[in-house]
C-alpha cells in the first residue's frame, strides 16, 4: 500500500488502483456524513477535485492522487458514509482508477514513511 | 490558544480526552473521543453532560428589578411566576436582537444567563440602561453544567432527590453535598434535563460525580450544536443577532400578549415600534426550518434561491449540519415571507449546484421536555 501527503491510501488490485483516505485523514475528519464521488468512465489529472466529502465538522476536497480514468466507484460509502470512518482501509474505498503505467505508484510513500510524515 | 479564558473544567476535559478549540474568548470541549456524532446519539439516548460556564451568569436585586428588565426586553418579566424561568430577547432600538438569555424569577431576585460572546456588552447593556433601578451582579465564581436526555432526571436526582419534582422551566436552589445547587429544568438540546450552576470550588467534583453515574457522558460543543439545530433553536450569532428582529426570527412565541399591541404592558422596550408592527402585520422574511431532499448538508452562507435558473438569490441559510437523530441533513435559514410556508421547495447553492430543499416545521426532531 502507498501513502500520498493528501492522506490518500492507493493499492493496486487487478492492475487497478483503488484508491481511499488513511485512518488519520478519517480521525481527523470525524463522522463522515456526505460523500460526492465523480462518474465512472471521468479522465482525470493529478490533483483534479474528484470527490467531495463533508464531516459533521465541514467539507473537504480529494484529489486524484494520479493522472488516469476514473472506472469504478464505491456507490455503498454514498448511500452510508459513516463506512469510511469504521473501514477507511477497507470497505470505506473511494474509486478504482487506470493509470497508464503503475511504476509512478514507486514515488509515493510507504507506510513508514507516511507514518513519518503524520509524526 | 493564547488569551483565551478556561473554565474550571479545563484539566478534567483534558483528561477526558476532549479536542479542545476557540469558542467565544473560551477555550472549550469541541469533542471527546466517542466524535460527534455518537455524542449526539448519546444525549438522545441517555444523558449528555455539557460545560456550558463559558456562559454569562447574572443576578438582578432590587425591588424595581423585573420592571426594569422590561424596559430591555419584548418580554413579560413582572408575569414571570416565582421558581419560573422563561426565554427572553435583549432588543435594540432599530428592533434587532442583541442577544437571547434565559431569565428566572428566584423570589427576592431574578437570574439570567447570557450568552458567551454576548456577556460583557448585555452588562454594559443592562449597567446603562436600569444600573440605577436594580442592582446587578455578575457571577463570577459559579461554573455552568447542562444535563440533558432521557437519564438526566435520574442521574441528578441520584444526588439531588429534589430535582426529579421539577417541571419544565421550574427554577429552584437546592442544597447538596456540592454547595447549593441553582437548577433549572431546561436546557438548549430539544432533550429534557437540567441546567445547574455550581459553586466554582465544587464544581470539579460535582462533574466528576454526574460523570460517574449510569448513561452520564460528557459531550462537546460540535453535539450540541447538532443538538440545538434538530430542536430547532437559535444559535446566536448565526441565526439571530442585531440584523434580524424577533418576528423575522419566528420567535413571536417569546413575547407574551400583555407586551403587544392592545396588552396592559403593550411596548416599552427598544425597537417597540417596529416589533409591534411585524407583531401585526407580519414581517418581508422570516426564519425557516429547511430539509434538503438529498444528502448534502447545506451550511451557513449558502445562499438560496426560488428556483434552479434565478439568478438573485432570495435568501441564506443560518445554520447547516447532519442531523444524527433524524439520518439527514437540516437547515435553518431566512427566505421571505411568500416563500416561508411549509411544503415551499427552493434551492440552495452547493459547490456551484443548484439542489432543492424543502420548506419544513421545526423542531426537525420533537422535544421532549417534561412539562
Amino acid at each position: 500500500m502507498k501513502f500520498t501527503e493528501e492522506h490518500e491510501w492507493l493499492r493496486v488490485e487487478d492492475d487497478l488502483v483503488v484508491v481511499g483516505i488513511t485512518e488519520h485523514a478519517s480521525e481527523q475528519l470525524g463522522d463522515i456524513v456526505f460523500v460526492e464521488l465523480p462518474e465512472e468512465g471521468t479522465e482525470v489529472s493529478k490533483d483534479d477535485e474528484v470527490v467531495v466529502i463533508e464531516s459533521v465538522k465541514a467539507a473537504s476536497d480529494i484529489l486524484a492522487p494520479l493522472d488516469g480514468e476514473i472506472v469504478e466507484v464505491n456507490e455503498a460509502i454514498v448511500n452510508d458514509p459513516g463506512k469510511v470512518n469504521e473501514d477507511p482501509l477497507g470497505d470505506g474505498w473511494f474509486f478504482k482508477m487506470k493509470v497508464e503505467d503503475l511504476s509512478v505508484l514507486d514515488d509515493l510513500m510507504d507506510e513508514a514513511a507516511y507514518k513519518d510524515f503524520i509524526g | 490558544m493564547g488569551d483565551l479564558e478556561r473554565t474550571v473544567f479545563y484539566d478534567l476535559h483534558v483528561e477526558l480526552g476532549a479536542k479542545m478549540v476557540p469558542f467565544a474568548g473560551y477555550e472549550m470541549p469541541v469533542q471527546y473521543p466517542m466524535g460527534v456524532m455518537k455524542e449526539h446519539l448519546h444525549t438522545r439516548e441517555q444523558a449528555g453532560l455539557f460545560d456550558v460556564s463559558h456562559m454569562g451568569q447574572v443576578i438582578l436585586r432590587g425591588a424595581g428589578a423585573a420592571g426594569a428588565l422590561e424596559s430591555l426586553v419584548p418580554v413579560s418579566i413582572l408575569g414571570l411566576a416565582e421558581g419560573r424561568q422563561r426565554y427572553a430577547l435583549f432588543t435594540d432600538e432599530d428592533g434587532g436582537i442583541l442577544d437571547d438569555l434565559m431569565v428566572a424569577n428566584r423570589g427576592d431576585h431574578l437570574f439570567l444567563v447570557v450568552n458567551a460572546a454576548c456577556k460583557a456588552a448585555d452588562v454594559a447593556h443592562m449597567q446603562a440602561k436600569i444600573g440605577a433601578a436594580c442592582e446587578i451582579e455578575v457571577i463570577t465564581d459559579r461554573a455552568l453544567l447542562a444535563l440533558q436526555g432521557p437519564k438526566a432526571e435520574a442521574a441528578l436526582s441520584a444526588l439531588v432527590p429534589q430535582a426529579a419534582d421539577m417541571r419544565f422551566m421550574d427554577v429552584a436552589i437546592l442544597p447538596s453535598d456540592f454547595g447549593d445547587l441553582w437548577i433549572s429544568r431546561s436546557g438548549y438540546t430539544g432533550e429534557d434535563g437540567y441546567e445547574i450552576s455550581v459553586a466554582d470550588d465544587q464544581a470539579v467534583a460535582f462533574a466528576r460525580a454526574l460523570l460517574a453515574l449510569e448513561g452520564v457522558a460528557p459531550i462537546g460543543l460540535g453535539a450540541r450544536d447538532s443538538l440545538r439545530l434538530e430542536a430547532g433553536l437559535c444559535l446566536y450569532g448565526n441565526d439571530i443577532d442585531t440584523t434580524t428582529s424577533p418576528v423575522e426570527a419566528a420567535l413571536e412565541w417569546a413575547i407574551q400578549k400583555i407586551r403587544r399591541t392592545g396588552g396592559e404592558r403593550a411596548g416599552g422596550f427598544p425597537g417597540a415600534e417596529r416589533i409591534l408592527a411585524e407583531l401585526d402585520n407580519g414581517a418581508a422574511r422570516r426564519r425557516v426550518g429547511l430539509l434538503p431532499e438529498g444528502r448534502a448538508p447545506m451550511r451557513a452562507g449558502t445562499k438560496l434561491f426560488a428556483d434552479e435558473a434565478a439568478d438573485t438569490p432570495i435568501g441564506e441559510i443560518t445554520s447547516g449540519a447532519f442531523g444524527p437523530s433524524i439520518g439527514r441533513p437540516m437547515s435553518m435559514g431566512y427566505v421571505p415571507t411568500e416563500l416561508a410556508a411549509e411544503g415551499t421547495r427552493l434551492f440552495a447553492e452547493v459547490r456551484g449546484k443548484r439542489l432543492p430543499a424543502t420548506v419544513s416545521a421545526m423542531p426537525f426532531r420533537p422535544s421532549t421536555y417534561k412539562r
